[in-house]
């Protein structure tokens, strides 16, 4: 075959790879022993990151990429895929990724921003990215951007699921009340919500978001992640929940299976027996005003 | 009585194989005799037609599989399968894998991730055996095939290796058919299942 009949990096193959992703479960990790637990636990990827969420509010300062020798010692540990977080706007930590090959690149309201104007302009990368969002408009802000996944963004570092389902909730709910509606009140609609109005109009009329569309921020058990799932999230990511947990192999597995079966009830009984300890967790409404993730970038 | 096709609902991308399959029955005409729905537990599969693999994650696929007691209903399912991607590797005789158990019904080995990473994803126009022109075929941190065995028929090839194997009631692709709009391996399957 000749080279140039191959097409890489189209939007196809991108949002094609965040297709496969659905049905499961994302875990962060911070190193390679961490990773490998992930993938026998039933993860489809993993985050590589330096520090899981609620360590990043711990240590405060500016939160960055992580180490390039982090993320590669983690690629060398698992078959499945590696995604990494890169700050709001930070053209050039994703081309780092990019260079590094990993799989995904999650830029993400959890490290510090580093440009409080513009998102990156995802179109001009091969990587498939994924964004945070918490309302509709938001979403189509990324999607137009190039987004190639979307994940709400809750309120990562907290394990407390509330602001996670809030942002399900403004998303999905948007999405079923504009049903019906004459395509002019959705362009009316989507100068309110700031967002394009064409993807605007394929969004209602599939019914759901044009990428795939994931859970995060503040996952903690087993049943948060059904929670999740069942509100309507094509998987979910689970950040501090399990390595910050008193088992974090039995946690893993536990979540993995509930998001398998978020509608059996007895299953996620049987998934949670024993778990030990979940995360420790904050109530968000303490949080102070510079503590909170999700107002960053928009 | 239609066609009943069931789309394993584990994890991937399931709701694009049942749009694929019902986009094909309508392109040939035949939308009201199949039917397609997502399967999950082993007394859903008994009364199928046929079943399809969808492409996701094969490690977290292969663990389902057994989790959810499929093994054994699906190495005895005397319907036709068809398997993309992650389901490729679970029909394989062999995996590069030890976390992966294929169902080993269709004799060949795999190599898992076989271009490469996402960034190594690629589209192409490839040459299926028996279509007129080529196929646009989407590859996403495809396998490949090694190895076949007797009764298997190599319908596709890349340098990389095999990409496209048929055994009777039996279609296995590295690449993913229902990610795009040509409808012509799905029909060329559900016609060698005797299905429409």
């Amino acid at each position: 075959m000749k080279l140039e009949e191959l097409r890489y990096g189209t939007e196809l193959l991108k949002r094609g790879f965040a297709s496969m992703q659905k049905g499961g479960v994302i875990m962060d990790v911070v190193n390679a022993s961490q990773a490998t637990v992930a993938e026998q636990s039933g993860a489809v990827a993993v985050m590589a990151l330096e520090r899981v969420p609620a360590d990043i509010r711990k240590a405060g300062g500016v939160a960055r990429m992580a180490d390039p020798a982090i993320i590669l010692e983690i690629m060398d540990a698992v078959s499945i895929p590696v995604m990494a977080k890169v700050r709001i706007g930070h053209v050039v930590e994703a081309q780092v990724l990019e260079s590094l090959g990993v799989d995904m690149i999650d830029e993400s309201e959890v490290l510090t921003p580093a440009d409080e104007q513009f998102h990156i302009d995802k179109k001009q990368f091969s990587i498939p990215f994924v964004c945070g969002a918490r309302d509709l408009g938001e979403a189509l802000r990324r999607i137009q951007e190039g987004a190639a996944m979307i994940r709400t963004k809750g309120e990562a570092g907290t394990g407390n699921v509330v602001e996670a389902v809030r942002h399900m909730r403004n998303i999905i709910g948007e999405i079923r009340a504009l049903q019906g509606r004459t395509p002019q009140e959705i362009a009316d609609r989507a100068r309110d919500l700031e967002a394009p109005a064409d993807l605007l109009l394929e969004t209602v009329k599939r019914g759901r978001l044009p990428v795939v569309n994931f859970s995060a921020g503040g996952i903690a058990t087993p049943s948060d992640a059904a929670l999740m799932m069942q509100m309507g999230a094509d998987g979910v990511f689970v950040g501090s929940g399990i390595f910050l947990s008193s088992n974090p192999e039995k946690m893993a597995k536990a979540i993995v299976e509930a998001v398998n079966h978020f509608d059996d009830p007895a299953a996620i009984a049987l998934a949670s027996r024993g778990l030990g300890e979940a995360m420790k967790g904050i109530d968000v409404h303490t949080l102070k005003e510079g503590e909170v993730l999700q107002y960053r970038g928009r | 009585m239609g066609a009943r096709i069931g789309v394993l609902a584990l994890q991937g991308d399931v709701s694009e194989h049942i749009d694929a399959f019902r986009n094909a029955a309508r392109a040939f005409g035949s939308e009201a005799s199949v039917m397609v729905t997502p399967v999950r537990k082993p007394d859903e599969i008994t009364d199928l037609d046929a079943v399809a693999i969808p492409g996701g994650e094969s490690t977290t696929i292969s663990r389902l599989i057994e989790k959810n007691g499929l093994f054994e209903p699906l190495v005895e399912f005397e319907g036709g399968i068809f398997a993309t991607c992650a389901g490729m590797v679970m029909m394989a005789r062999s995996v590069d894998d030890p976390r992966i158990r294929p169902l080993g019904l269709m004799d060949y080995t795999v190599i898992r991730n076989a271009f490469g990473r996402q960034r190594e994803s690629f589209e192409a126009d490839v040459k299926i055996a028996g279509l007129d022109r080529p196929f646009h075929a989407v590859f996403i941190r495809a396998p490949v095939a090694e190895h076949p065995g007797n009764g298997i028929k190599i319908v596709g090839t890349l340098p990389e290796g095999i990409i496209a194997l048929e055994q009777e009631r039996y279609m296995a692709l590295s690449f993913h058919p229902e990610l795009g709009n040509d409808p012509r391996l799905h029909i060329r399957f559900l016609k060698n299942c005797g299905l429409i």
